[in-house]
């Protein structure tokens, strides 16, 4: 479990997250639900550690992060896996070499054979067992975030962090990136966030969606309970989606055929 | 300036904490290697023959007393190519063609967010990336002013004899002559600065970059200019200090 409490961080004085108190749930597809401009990357980068928060902490698993012991955050950042919103693969390795790096790296004790039937695991298990060889200039960008996937859960990775995983991606595309994600998240029991506006993906893998607004928290629920929120703001970026607004129709003129169908049948009678 | 400066000994003392295993960074600093050096020979080659020939045809125009040895010009290419024109026009050539290579990489990878993956990791950075790249700029830019300098000589026999500004034993004659090998030294000392300075500046500049790709450009341009400026500014320190 990852909590977060009253983070709170400025640019040149402009407030961009005022004061963000959350927790992600374990074996959950937590959703941080935003629109552009609304601090879901600024506050991702400090639980990862990427920026430091001017205020507040992160705890993970009741290890505090911020503002610990050098080692400790090491030890803390070894189980973080990241899938950024590019892929962020290394350009002068192979999709083999890239899945194979941060056990390199992380894992030293491991002999190579090991590091083999690993690498050979997650690229299967993405779907990409027999690109190994291609060089990431070489694949799509589904790809590319599904070796991202593969990067990041090679390690045994206890947190998985996804930056807007959809991004750049056909609907079909999406929907098998966020299956899974979503598959992974509840086959290892690991920790999931993952920065979306996509409401398909609210909609698929959201367990656990908090939705922020102007840099604070507005709402926090479940994909159930988001449809019937009484939050305007959330409402609005809601229905400003038009799938969801297509939806919301198709539903609207099925209960007023049946309302009228019905008022016929009670004027027969 | 001062700002930029103090980032810069933070940027460097970033290096040295948290760094990886050595087997990690001497496979890393070899593949650097290659990259500084080998791929590196070849211009150097080519620039450091012509220059040593030009330097030798224009001695010969400009040396037309009869009462100076013919011999002097071979001892004029000598020195100019030692103490001066092997490290330092070297140097410079490798901060337009290392310089930009390193400053474009590290850029690119900083706004491909492949810089951040590592950081995530829990890999420090700046010691995965930048350490292993200044220690093999510091191993092979003096390998390189050696070439330079045998290749620059030769170029200068060349140009001698085949123009006819001097026979073949006059240029030898003139290469051996009060031949002091601190000069020598001191061409390697300058060199593993400058390519210190080289290595580092660019590092840095790539390394901070933000924005896209109109940002890597200027990294990469700023990371030559002020490798060349800071080049030619130890040039004269290490000259006032050292000889």
């Amino acid at each position: 479990m990852i909590e977060v409490h009253n983070i709170q961080k400025a640019f040149n004085g402009n407030p961009v997250l005022k004061g963000i108190t959350c927790t992600f749930e374990t074996g959950k597809c937590n959703l941080l639900l935003g629109g552009s401009g609304t601090g879901k990357s600024v506050l991702l980068q400090c639980i990862v550690g990427l920026m430091k928060p001017d205020l507040g902490s992160i705890t993970f698993d009741g290890l505090v992060f911020t503002n610990n012991k050098v080692d400790i955050k090491q030890e803390i950042r070894r189980k973080i896996g990241m899938l950024f919103q590019g892929g962020a693969l290394f350009d002068s390795m192979t999709v083999y070499e890239n899945t194979e790096f941060p056990l390199k790296m992380l894992t030293p004790e491991m002999s190579k054979e090991e590091r083999r039937d690993r690498v050979e695991f997650c690229l299967k298990r993405v779907g990409l067992e027999n690109a190994g060889t291609k060089m990431p200039s070489e694949i799509s960008g589904g790809m590319k975030k599904r070796v991202g996937i593969a990067r990041a859960i090679a390690p045994n990775c206890t947190y998985l962090f996804c930056d807007e995983p959809n991004s750049g991606l056909d609907p079909q595309t999406s929907i098998k990136i966020d299956e899974l994600i979503y598959e992974i998240t509840h086959e290892y029991g690991i920790t999931t966030v993952v920065i979306t506006h996509d409401m398909n993906s609210v909609i698929e893998i959201g367990d656990h969606i908090i939705y922020l607004h102007k840099g604070q928290k507005l709402w926090d629920g479940n994909k159930d309970e988001i449809l019937n929120t009484t939050v305007p703001e959330l409402k609005e970026f809601i229905f400003s989606s038009s799938l969801v607004r297509a939806a919301k129709k198709v539903d609207e003129e099925a209960q007023g055929g049946l309302a009228a169908a019905t008022t016929d049948e009670a004027i027969n009678i | 300036m001062v700002k930029t400066f103090g980032e810069f000994l933070i940027f460097m003392q970033s290096m040295l904490v948290r760094k990886e295993r050595f087997k990690v960074l001497w496979q890393r600093m070899l593949d650097e290697a290659i990259l500084i050096g080998i791929d590196s020979v070849f211009i150097v080659a080519i620039v450091s023959a012509f220059i040593g020939a030009v330097t030798c045809v224009q001695i010969a125009y400009n040396l037309i007393n009869p009462l100076i040895p013919k011999s002097t010009i071979g001892f004029m290419v000598r020195e100019m190519t030692i103490l001066e024109l092997a490290p330092t026009i070297t140097s410079i050539v490798l901060a337009g063609k290392v310089g930009s290579s390193i400053a474009g990489g590290l850029g690119t990878m900083r706004i491909t967010e492949q810089v951040d993956a590592l950081e995530v990791m829990g890999i420090n950075s700046a010691s995965y990336l930048v350490l292993p790249k200044i220690v093999a700029a510091m191993l092979m830019f003096p390998l390189l002013v050696i070439l330079a300098m045998v290749l620059s000589i030769m170029g200068g026999y060349l140009a001698g004899t085949l123009s006819g500004a001097m026979s073949a034993q006059e240029y030898i004659e003139g290469i051996r002559t009060d031949f002091v090998p601190y000069n020598i030294v001191f061409a390697l000392i300058k060199s593993v600065v400058f390519a210190f300075l080289v290595s580092a500046i660019s590092s840095y500049k790539g390394y901070y970059t933000k924005g896209g790709a109109l940002e890597v450009g200027a990294a990469s341009t700023g990371a030559v200019t002020n490798s060349i400026i800071a080049i030619l500014l130890a040039d004269y320190v290490l000259a006032a200090v050292l000889l």
